[in-house]
């Protein structure tokens, strides 16, 4: 096959062009206003500086997320939100997440999802699945009734078996109290 | 750990009463009680039996069975007077009295036509009288099931009760670091032995559990694409799944007759109790609250099942029909009741309880009185009966920590680590071999 090399050098132009726009995107984006990461977590220790390498190497140069791609949606909107014990609805301070989360599949909306429901470990195997598959609905609910397609949504449990904080405790359990949006197809490859 | 390997001449074993013995004795004068929780464990001397090697062998494992149940103690050998023991004649029991036994084991393994066959009599060692004569055959390489018959046998002379030693258990056996632990399923005979690993699927492999009349168990599959149920019959590793839900489906068990399956499936976050009819795979709905409804356990009759509903609010217990009529809550003190399991004698329902901080096995009787709480913990969960109901297997999690086999007889009494070195979860027990 012949491959036609102006096509080619075209693209490989709109490629730069939309990098360049991403990076200008990320730089002016503010940051958002809501809790990206786990709510409530007491703060660690600040890490001591470690002492300066001798020789100081090139900085590697970062990737901004591509808009659409998993990253993107993982960095820039965030992934995960919390659950109280044994509860399943939604907290107030999960909403602006969520409705993050909600736009950003309404603006991409080749993306495919499932939503996984975790729980902490205070709990039997089974009775958690079932408490796994609530919250997982909960979300998958609260997406649908902000715009998403239903069938663009689908749910797991995964009770307590896929802890995200091995420690223990209520700080530990309070991390493994949580739904998971995960990509399963139709975003950007990064 | 050993890769599986089919196991072979199950039914090879044979027992046989041998014709020479004193049979159809009345009960022993002595006696040992499984109800009572106060009991010192019956001094019982095992000399190694005759036969070489083999004969020391089986002495062990059965001395390492009555000991583990709790309610024997086996006598340093080094204390035997009498070592002229010979299965032909009757024991010198005044040197046995001597050493305080209560009771004597002995026995000759012997090699006959490639077989191996083994004679053993028990005696009353202060009533000088022999309260049990039998002989057992089975090939070779099965010595070790040939001393768990031998086992089930005394422990069933002295105590009146089914033994549950010839048994097998299996498990989830557990690996990797927490978040990423792998869960393969596994299974080991009673005592820890032959342990092996059964080709079960490839996502994480949870809750098995036996039949109660074939050698067949159910376990749920979890996968990130959801979770699939699957009946596999270890005698020919032929697995086949219950079929495809919408929705997750988890918390499998057998009917008591092995002729359903009773489960959870959710739909839109709400789980219900289902049952299928493994003869013509028809699915019935037994629950319709919008409440969590899981972890199904039929009485030994079959008519009704315990279950774990949050309908009131927090997880408690209910008794229904095995249709679904009638249901009615159980537990009524404070605390979170979770997987309830009928026992097979159907005079107790074990369950894991979770007050404050801690978790607890324990049992009631069905109607929901004579709670006794027989263990506590950070994370005890997952009780499975013995095949006598005399005895609970169940998981323990320190904070942190791995998972380990525990059991626990209903006394409370006798708790302890199975003997199997690795992390595991998800003990079930089978019936009895035949």
């Amino acid at each position: 096959m012949v491959t036609n090399r102006n096509t080619g050098s075209a693209l490989r132009l709109a490629l730069i062009a939309v990098t360049a726009l991403s990076l200008a995107a990320c730089a002016s984006k503010p940051k958002p206003s809501y809790p990206t990461t786990q709510p409530a977590a007491p703060q660690r220790p600040v890490e001591a500086p470690r002492p300066q390498a001798p020789i100081s190497r090139p900085e590697p140069v970062s990737q901004a997320p591509l808009p659409g791609s998993e990253r993107d949606f993982v960095v820039n909107i965030g992934d995960r939100v919390y659950f109280d014990y044994d509860k399943y609805s939604v907290r107030t301070d999960a909403g602006p997440l969520l409705d993050a989360q909600a736009s950003w599949l309404k603006r991409f909306p080749a993306v495919q999802v499932r939503i996984e429901g975790n729980c902490d470990e205070r709990g039997t195997q089974e009775y958690n699945l079932a408490l796994g598959a609530r919250r997982a609905n909960a979300i998958r609910e609260y997406l649908v009734a902000h715009g998403v397609e239903a069938g663009r949504i689908t749910t797991v449990s995964f009770g307590k078996e896929k802890p995200i904080d091995s420690g223990s405790g209520e700080s530990a359990d309070q991390h493994n109290r949580n739904a998971r949006t995960a990509i399963v197809s139709g975003a950007r490859m990064q | 750990m050993t890769t599986f390997s089919k196991r072979t001449a199950l039914a090879a074993l044979a027992a046989l009463p041998a014709a020479a013995m004193f049979s159809g004795a009345a009960r022993a004068d002595i006696e040992v009680n499984v109800n009572r929780g106060d009991v010192q464990p019956l001094p019982i001397a095992l000399p190694a039996f005759g036969g070489g090697p083999v004969g020391a062998d089986l002495a062990g494992v059965i001395g390492a069975d009555l000991q583990r149940s709790g309610l024997f103690r086996p006598l340093d050998p080094a204390s035997f007077i009498d070592r002229d023991l010979n299965a032909a004649v009757q024991p010198n029991y005044p040197a046995w009295q001597k050493i305080n036994a209560q009771a004597l084991l002995y026995g000759q393994a012997s090699s006959v036509d490639g077989r191996l066959q083994v004679d053993f009599r028990l005696s009353d060692v202060f009533a000088e009288k022999e309260l049990l004569g039998q002989r057992f055959a089975s090939s070779p390489e099965n010595w070790r099931r040939v001393a768990h018959k031998i086992s089930d046998a005394v422990y069933q002379r002295l105590t009146g009760e089914k033994g549950y030693f010839d048994t097998r258990v299996v498990f989830v056996a557990e690996s990797g670091a927490r978040g990423s632990k792998t869960k393969r399923l596994a299974i080991m005979d009673q005592d820890g032995a032959n342990p092996s690993y059964i080709p079960a699927g490839e996502g994480v492999i949870m809750t098995p559990r036996f039949s109660s009349t074939s050698q067949e168990i159910t376990y749920m599959e979890l996968r990130p694409e959801g979770s699939k149920i699957y009946l596999l019959n270890l005698e020919t590793n032929r697995r086949e799944s219950l079929g495809d839900f919408k929705g997750m489906v988890f918390a499998p068990r057998f009917s008591p007759d092995g002729g359903k399956v009773a489960f959870s499936v959710e739909r839109g976050g709400n789980s219900d109790i289902f049952v299928m009819d493994l003869k013509n795979r028809a699915t019935t709905r037994l629950t319709t609250d919008p409440a969590i409804d899981t972890s199904p356990s039929y009485s030994p009759d079959g008519g009704r099942i315990v279950f774990n509903s949050d309908r009131s609010g927090s997880p408690q217990l209910y008794i229904m029909g095995a249709d679904g009529s009638n249901p009615k809550r159980i537990t009524f003190a404070a605390g979170r009741y979770t997987a309830p399991v009928w026992s097979p004698t159907g005079e107790f329902i074990a369950f894991t309880k979770q007050t404050g901080g801690d978790f607890h096995i324990g049992i009631m009787k069905p109607d929901g009185t004579d709670e006794r709480i027989l263990t506590s913990s950070y994370l005890d969960e997952g009780p499975a009966w013995a095949p006598n109901g005399r005895v609970l297997l169940f998981t323990r999690q320190g904070a942190g920590g791995g998972s380990k086999l525990w059991s626990v007889d209903v006394t409370g009494r006798i708790l302890q680590p199975m003997p199997y070195p690795g992390a595991g979860s998800d003990p079930a027990w089978s019936p009895l071999l035949n």
